[in-house]
């Protein structure tokens, strides 16, 4: 039986870059719980030989050809943007380097 | 007279084309329609009239030269799930983080029903990024069934079903993903398909679970599904997971189907789907829809999949864990919501408190499930053996169709609930796809049709119909058979049962 | 402020250095790795841009075949087996120059595994690094930092994104840990990413220019105690920029890591950033926690099941490997051992064996590299492949020479109007009127003319000194600018003495 603490969700809620509420942590911690105790029950499935599927369809070797195709234009690029500058994306101050 | 918007798309188009009338009158009697029920139903997040008539002009204008239509639905008006970009109207995924966005690029399905002529008149609510079952987590307000305006009309494509069925649009187009066309379609009377994965382009379409998700259509037919499918569906080089084939010979098949011989048909009825948490109302309507099956000639009989009692789960798995990655790109940073840049925080930060804000609590919840079944530690036991439940299911399916051509089953457990019933139950609601739920997870394909109205709230009730992958053809087939003989002994099809909703909001 | 730093010597007889070295190379495809659009260096922001390599809600990848080939030619140069069967998998962490806040790359099932590079050292011994896999990925976008010392992220107060780079195709090649390299850890790091670098450009799959970017290079660095068996902490190096940053920086890592250990200190697993100005390494900021990555196989593409076919079919494009080069350079060229270490060393090898492919003869060419231009090179300060000058140019050169169209101090020259960007060398040579005069009649004046300033010399020819031709000769060559054939000349003042 799967216990997620309510420390547990706050790493989760970084991890994924929500800023959760004080409240939503609890919420979200019964929550959580309740459905990973329901999901928990695919271990149940005795199945240590079954391969994982990740495709049910059963292609390979989809590729293109190394053919230019047009794109967007930079304002097009920049049209869904907050803010802009010199034709790049503005974002705030970057804390890390990746 | 007979209202336009009681026609069917075969027929309008039949119409349109013969040059009976106009595809611009058709089209103004659609938007009167929407003008007069949707302030109550509320199935439309964005219209765009003036578009919508121009393009009929469009349709007219090329008729009248005596160019061919471009498709046989050419000048047919639709409704388009807000879940495919358009460039000439936003696209917001029911989602506040999208509000207002308007993509700089039309998606594959938008492009080919813009070539074949097909009016899209707007794009209807959904669940928030597609994720739901009732409709009610769009950040934009619930939609209403036609059928009872305090209950729900399913979900996530709650918006494209409610504005068939209330005829506002003879076509609509959803996705489905854990069954978000098919579940809606049952709890509204209408006809919903979930294609073959593969089948439908997924280019265009804003991604929840990228290995379930799936475009199809919603109609009031199964012969208008058909003209449907065979517009949007084939070959696309833009999605690496389309099927290089051509579409199944669905609108042969719903023709052929329409006749009513099911002579030598094998019937499998899934033993998994029936008894607790299936309404009685909706487990005699299908039992009704089965005889009638039977008396086509179908030969009838129980096939047991063990593996799909675990479908649930796993699709609780699969899915949140693939969303969780999908919704990443939702950060405020290149197009969207941007919240807190005040000049102070950094992007973390500024990401953190967009995502936070942007998002609904449902959408939060399968993102951190996802995040969690995927995090280091627990993928073997989570999503690893998720993985594994969907080959057990894969198989039942290959071994079913082994011993029957379909499998047949009530596509959802009950009638359309009520608003607020279930949404503080998350489990309660995910309930509703219990049965929609393998086909996703196997990718073959599957359908509702109406089967009636339940006996115990007088709410319509679907019948689900399962082929094998790229079989699309045998379900329409079968659903077009099942459809004509209801009608005929109902004296009319159900969708024309449909309360007046002009009445109803006076 | 500066770390301390362990002798050098003493590091080694503290530690066994222990390597890991992580390549990654932009290949030069027309196209990116999952979109249509242009793979262009140094174009406007944002306009070689798509749905798809933007991460716009809704876009799809689709598989570039020429990069896929590209990665399967790698892996077989670098002697890996190449995976029957393997997948995409998808790297998930937030950081806004990928804009889809995942990595679309491979995981736990690369094209290709288990594989070795030799590599030549300087003094002509051979090593051997083992390869541990090559996979492929997509490149992230280009950030400008805003208002912080010299574009760094500290004190910036905003960053500028340009996608144009954004899925550019990848390969990462990545060693197992080297060991046995001892004090010749730096060198032998520096000739890895050499030979890595040469073969890359013999495979043409890249432009591996290490100062545009389109080969990195992160250096991870431990320090094993002698008498253990159990591997240190590593740290991982980046922005190391030159061939020379690589040594200098693994250089620098080891003994900085020895001073630590020695007075008592822990070694931080982290990611730290070379400075090219102090040759000195130093500490990124500090993560609370280690990124959790979730891989998991990207649904968004099919796996990649290469046949044998295939296989053999690339397999049979792939160039002369350095190793074979070398081999034949010795039998067909007749060169000693040492002659091929020290044209290896000198980066020659490849640029002789393109010149003799070109048509020139062995020796010639070989000269020619490893004299004249090596000078060039060295007062450029530059590698010797970076001269712009290529092999056929050099040939063509030699050609001239060898047809008596040019001198040898003539061929000197139209070297250094190709080396200035003037054109092919037939150009410099028309655009200076370089070529060796060998008219007749033009010869015969001139030489008529030194003979009647010098008459001396005259009968001494005439009375059998032939040597005394010399003067003329020179007195002709002078005149000409020497352009005259001295050959023909001398011809012609003997006949015209005794005439």
């Amino acid at each position: 039986m799967p216990t997620i603490s309510r420390d547990e969700v706050a790493h989760l809620a970084r991890l994924a870059r929500l800023a959760v509420t004080e409240e939503e942590l609890d919420l979200f911690a019964n929550q959580l719980e309740v459905i990973l105790t329901s999901v928990a029950r695919v271990g149940e499935v005795a199945a240590a030989d079954i391969p994982p599927t990740s495709h049910a369809v059963g292609l390979t070797d989809v590729f293109r050809a190394d053919v230019t195709r047009p794109g967007l234009t930079q304002q097009q690029a920049l049209s869904g943007a907050y803010a802009t500058e010199d034709g790049r994306f503005r974002v705030p101050r970057i804390l890390d380097e990746s | 007279m007979t209202r336009l918007t009681r026609w069917s798309a075969a027929e309008l188009a039949a119409r349109i084309h013969a040059q009976d009338i106009t595809a611009v009158e058709v089209i103004r009697a659609h938007l009167d329609r929407i003008a007069a029920v949707d302030p109550a139903l509320h199935a439309f997040l964005h219209l765009d009239a003036p578009a919508a008539l121009a393009a009929a002009a469009a349709v007219d204008d090329g008729l009248r030269r005596g160019d061919p239509p471009a498709s046989p639905l050419a000048g047919v008006p639709l409704a388009l799930k807000d879940v495919f970009t358009t460039v000439d109207m936003p696209t917001t995924c029911g989602s506040r983080i999208l509000q207002g966005w308007r993509p700089p690029y039309d998606a594959t399905v938008t492009r080919r029903l813009r070539a074949a002529g097909v009016v899209i008149v707007g794009k209807t609510n959904m669940d928030e990024f597609a994720m739901g079952s009732s409709t009610e987590n769009s950040a934009y307000g619930p939609t209403r069934n036609p059928w009872a305006l305090d209950r729900v009309p399913g979900g996530s494509g709650g918006g494209s079903a409610a504005a068939v069925a209330a005829f506002e649009v003879p076509l609509a187009i959803g996705t489905d993903t854990g069954g978000s066309i098919r579940q809606p379609s049952a709890v509204t009377g209408t006809v919903g398909v979930k294609p073959t994965y593969g089948g439908v382009s997924r280019y265009g379409l804003v991604a929840f679970s990228s290995s379930l998700d799936q475009g199809g259509p919603v109609a009031r037919t199964v012969l208008d599904a058909a003209l449907l499918h065979e517009v949007i569906g084939g070959y696309d080089p833009l999605d690496s997971t389309s099927i290089d084939a051509p579409v199944p010979p669905v609108v042969e098949a719903a023709r052929a189907g329409a006749t009513g011989d099911l002579t030598g048909l094998r019937v499998g009825v899934v033993s998994q789907f029936r008894g607790d948490g299936y309404q009685p109302g909706v487990l005699r309507a299908f039992e009704v829809a089965v005889s009638r099956l039977r008396e086509l000639g179908a030969e009838i009989v129980e096939v047991s999949c063990p593996s799909f009692d675990h479908a649930l789960p796993a699709y609780y798995l699969i899915a949140p864990s693939e969303c969780s990655s999908n919704l990443a790109r939702f950060d405020g940073m290149r197009y969207g919501l941007r919240v807190g840049d005040d000049g102070s925080r950094s992007a973390e930060e500024v990401m953190s408190l967009t995502r936070e804000a942007g998002f609904g609590p449902e959408v939060k919840r399968r993102i951190m499930l996802g995040t969690y079944a995927l995090s280091a530690g627990y993928y073997d036991a989570y999503y690893g053996q998720a993985q594994k439940v969907r080959t057990l299911i894969i198989r039942d399916f290959a071994t079913a169709f082994d011993q029957v051509d379909v499998l047949v089953s009530p596509t959802t457990p009950t009638t359309a609930f009520r608003i607020g019933e279930r949404v503080d139950d998350p489990l309660a609601m995910y309930l509703s796809d219990l049965c929609t739920i393998p086909a996703n997870l196997a990718g073959n394909a599957a359908l509702s049709v109406p089967a009636g109205l339940s006996d115990d709230d007088g709410l319509p009730v679907g019948l689900q119909v399962m082929a094998p992958a790229l079989a699309d053809d045998r379900a329409y087939r079968v659903a077009a058979a099942y459809e004509a003989a209801r009608d005929g002994a109902d004296g009319g099809p159900l969708a024309q049962r449909v309360p007046d909703l002009e009445v109803a909001v006076r | 402020m500066t770390a301390a730093l362990m002798d050098y010597d003493e590091v080694l007889e503290r530690f066994e250095p222990v390597l890991g070295l992580e390549v990654h190379v932009e290949l030069s495809t027309a196209t990116k790795m999952f979109c249509g659009c242009a793979n262009l260096f140094g174009t406007p922001p944002n306009t070689q841009v798509c749905p798809t390599c933007l991460g716009l809600p809704g876009a799809l990848p689709v598989l570039n075949g020429v990069a896929v080939e590209s990665a399967m030619r790698i892996g077989l140069a670098l002697n890996c087996a190449i995976a029957p069967w393997c997948r995409f998998a998808r790297k998930n962490y937030f950081y806004p120059d990928m804009p889809k806040n995942f990595q679309t790359s491979q995981y736990d099932e690369p094209i290709a595994v288990n594989g070795s590079l030799a590599v030549q050292l300087a003094d002509g011994s051979m090593f051997t690094v083992e390869i541990e896999r090559a996979h492929m990925e997509e490149d992230t976008g280009k950030s400008l930092h805003v208002g912080g010392a010299d574009g760094r992220i500290h004190g910036a107060s905003h960053s500028l994104l340009d996608y144009n780079r954004a899925g550019v195709p990848l390969i990462e090649v990545v060693t197992k840990p080297i060991e046995g390299a001892g004090a010749r850890a730096p060198e032998i790091a520096r000739a890895y990413v050499t030979a890595l670098r040469d073969l890359l450009r013999a495979l043409n799959v890249s432009d591996v220019r290490m100062d545009q970017g389109s080969m990195r290079c992160d250096a991870n660095v431990s320090l094993m105690p002698r008498g253990s068996s159990t591997f240190g902490t590593r740290t991982e190096t980046k922005n190391v920029n030159s061939l020379r940053s690589v040594e200098r920086a693994v250089r620098y890592e080891m003994r900085r890591q020895g001073a630590v250990l020695a007075s008592g200190g822990q070694i931080v697993q982290e990611t730290r950033h070379f400075d090219e100005a102090t040759a000195s390494t130093s500490a990124g900021r500090r993560k609370e926690t280690s990124e959790d990555y979730r891989y998991f196989p990207e649904p968004d593409l099919v796996p990649i099941a290469p046949s044998d076919d295939w296989v053999q079919r690339l397999r049979a494009t792939l160039p002369e490997l350095p190793w074979q080069r070398r081999a034949r350079a010795k039998t067909e060229w007749g060169l000693s051992d040492l002659e091929l270490r020290d044209l290896v060393n000198a980066g020659a090898l490849d640029l002789i064996a393109a010149t003799v492919d070109a048509g020139a003869p062995a020796a010639e060419a070989r000269s020619w590299w490893v004299s004249y231009l090596s000078q060039q090179a060295n007062s450029r300060g530059v590698e010797l492949a970076d001269l712009p000058i290529t092999p056929a140019q050099v040939a063509r050169v030699i050609a001239l020479v060898d047809e008596g169209a040019l001198t040898n101090n003539l061929a000197r020259q139209v070297v250094d109007g190709v080396l200035a960007k003037e054109g092919e060398p037939d150009e410099v040579v028309a655009a200076h009127g370089l070529a060796v005069v060998s008219d007749d009649a033009a010869l015969t004046a001139a030489v008529e003319q030194a003979l009647a300033a010098a008459p001396d010399i005259a009968d001494k020819i005439r009375g059998g000194k032939l040597a005394a031709a010399g003067a003329i000769v020179g007195a002709v060559m002078k005149a000409t600018g020497g352009q005259a054939n001295a050959q023909r000349v001398r011809e012609l003042v003997l006949a015209l003495v005794s005439a």
